[in-house]
């Protein structure tokens, strides 16, 4: 009996040691606007490398800057840039972030297909979500409260919006706040009077976007720069990437990635 | 010098005492921290602002500490839920106690106890996906996700628990009262009306209590299903942003220390109190239904 224990714990130990050797594993976690593409070049990273481990999570930008701070994710998705304050906490934990540009993309304002509204100017979509502006009639729309749709604060997209549209002021306390690029989008889809922002990757039938001041979101006028509510899309890591994390951060910058960040709606780097 | 049998012995005890007592060290654990992580907040603004402030926006700058919309929220959400929790649950329990059969009996108690075991998430999924959008039709409201379709999966959530242990009190109630009220005449009705609930009436009174304290806690389903807005409520059709939903869309991101992961603790604290509040009060109530009705305390 003591032979046959001994036998079977030292495999045991053996197959324990030689585990992490089979397969290198990352977590990749943070904003829902890049999780899309890092899910995607997960998924084909993975088929072209079987012996490699991606594990890809939304929950925000901040929640993923917050995780690469601490140490819990290897890649930290982010649809805005690092603050000065997270990159002091990083410091603080002796964590050198570095950031990567991985594509661009454009924060399109969307309505329900069946509200009239085409174009908007960017004070009115600012008047709109700070609660100056409550029913589509006072924009020449029908006589119905407008429903905000919005962002929980971990958002990088939320963020990115705030700053780029309303000049940093707050949000009207009744809007609707969501998870998620896709939960304002599918609840927009379902919600005649709503209104939302999503990242353009977020684009579909479902919902339509509205022209700011006079522009259209699309790939063309995000890179030209002529759609004003742009921005880069970052993946951070803990100092310079190594091992798996530095084959995935290269595939996705590199012209397959990139590919891949085009068909999925976003602006690949050119 | 004692054998090794006794050693034995005492060992075994010990180990049941210390597991015993883990309950108690992880009650006293959570209170701690709670405490800890959760006052520092009031060196950044006062009690009062903090919990009768209407302005909730920890992320901006300066940032603004008000929960009275969240607390105000999270009432609503569950006085809403007890609107239907109490009649489904206290109903269900009448019915099962008093009216059905043995055989209905048999199925209705496991069904019952089936709702129970199904995770807030399906409930939440529910809501969102499927209520949301019927509220919005039926009622023509501006948007489904709202303190009534928070209120309406709560109450079906909370319903087996009120359900229960009402159940349980009514068995409680001793035959002798019921042959007592039906030799004076009276009939099945006047008899469940006038004697048995009453003589049940604290047990009942700890079902609901304890229904209660199960909707207020509730995290994920108010998450999906009630819209996220911290407003004081008008209406049943506006959006709510309850204390727990509030913690559970924030916490990932609030810096570990910063004064926003310490207002999430401090509602916290709150909560933790006023559900450690219920469950005091439901357990002074039962002991003394349990005196009441002559059992052992």
């Amino acid at each position: 009996m003591k032979t046959v224990n001994k036998i079977l714990l030292t495999g045991l130990a053996v197959l324990g040691l030689a585990m992490p050797a089979f397969a290198e594993k990352i977590v990749v976690e943070g904003s829902t606007t890049v999780l899309p593409i890092a899910q995607k070049a997960a998924e084909v990273y993975m088929q072209k490398n079987p012996s490699a481990d991606i594990s890809v999570r939304g929950g925000g930008s901040s929640v993923g800057i917050a995780s690469i701070i601490d140490g819990s994710c290897d890649i930290a998705d982010s649809s805005r840039p690092i603050k000065d304050t997270e990159l002091e906490k990083a410091a603080s934990n002796g964590r050198d972030i570095k950031a990567h540009v991985v594509a661009m993309d454009g924060i399109a304002v969307v309505i329900h297909p069946s509200n009239g509204i085409n174009a908007l100017s960017k004070s009115q979509v600012k008047d709109i979500f700070t609660g100056k502006i409550s029913n589509w009639s006072q924009l020449g729309g029908s006589n119905e409260k407008i429903v905000a749709i919005s962002r929980d604060t971990s958002s990088g997209t939320f963020e990115a919006f705030m700053e780029l549209v309303l000049d940093k002021q707050k949000v009207r306390p009744d809007a609707i706040m969501q998870a998620s690029n896709q939960a304002v989008a599918t609840t927009v889809a379902r919600t005649p009077n709503a209104i939302g922002y999503v990242g353009l990757g977020f684009l579909s039938d479902a919902i339509k976007a509205v022209s700011v001041d006079g522009i259209m979101p699309s790939k063309e006028t995000v890179l030209t720069g002529k759609y004003k509510v742009g921005r880069p899309l970052f993946m951070y890591t803990n100092g310079a990437p190594k091992g798996l994390a530095k084959e995935f951060l290269d595939f996705v910058k590199g012209p397959e990635g990139q590919a891949l960040a085009d068909e999925l709606g976003y602006v690949g780097l050119k | 010098m004692m054998s090794s049998f006794q050693i034995k012995e005492r060992m075994i005890q010990g180990i049941f005492a210390i597991l015993a007592f883990a309950s108690f060290i992880f009650l006293i654990g959570i209170v701690f921290v709670l405490f800890k992580e959760g006052l520092p907040i009031f060196k950044s603004v006062n009690v009062f602002d903090f919990l009768f402030g209407k302005f909730w926006y920890p992320t901006y700058d300066p940032p603004e500490f008000g929960v009275l919309p969240l607390i105000v929220g999270s009432f609503v959400v569950s006085l809403g839920a007890m609107v239907i929790c109490v009649p489904l649950g206290v109903g269900s329990a009448l019915y099962i106690n008093e009216i059905a059969s043995h055989q209905q009996k048999a199925i209705l108690k496991p069904l019952i106890e089936i709702l129970a075991s199904v995770p807030s998430i399906i409930y939440g999924f529910f809501a969102m996906a499927i209520l949301a959008p019927f509220l919005q039709n039926t009622f023509h409201i501006p948007i489904g996700l709202c303190a009534l379709n928070a209120s309406i999966v709560l109450g079906i959530m909370a319903t087996p628990t009120v359900c229960s242990i009402a159940e349980d009190a009514l068995s409680y109630v001793p035959r002798s009262f019921r042959e007592a009220s039906f030799a004076v005449g009276a009939t099945r009705w006047q008899t469940l009306i006038k004697v048995i609930i009453p003589a049940a009436g604290s047990g009942i009174s700890t079902a609901i209590i304890l229904g209660m304290s199960r909707a207020i806690g509730e995290t994920m389903t108010v998450l999906m299903a009630a819209g996220g807005a911290a407003i004081i409520p008008t209406s049943a059709f506006d959006p709510v942003r309850p204390m727990t939903a509030a913690i559970a869309a924030e916490m990932g991101e609030a810096p570990m220390g910063g004064d926003h992961y310490h207002a999430l603790f401090a509602i916290a604290l709150a909560l933790f109190i006023v559900t450690f509040l219920f469950n005091i009060l439901a357990e002074i109530i039962s002991r003394r239904f349990r005196i009441k009705l002559g059992l052992s305390g």
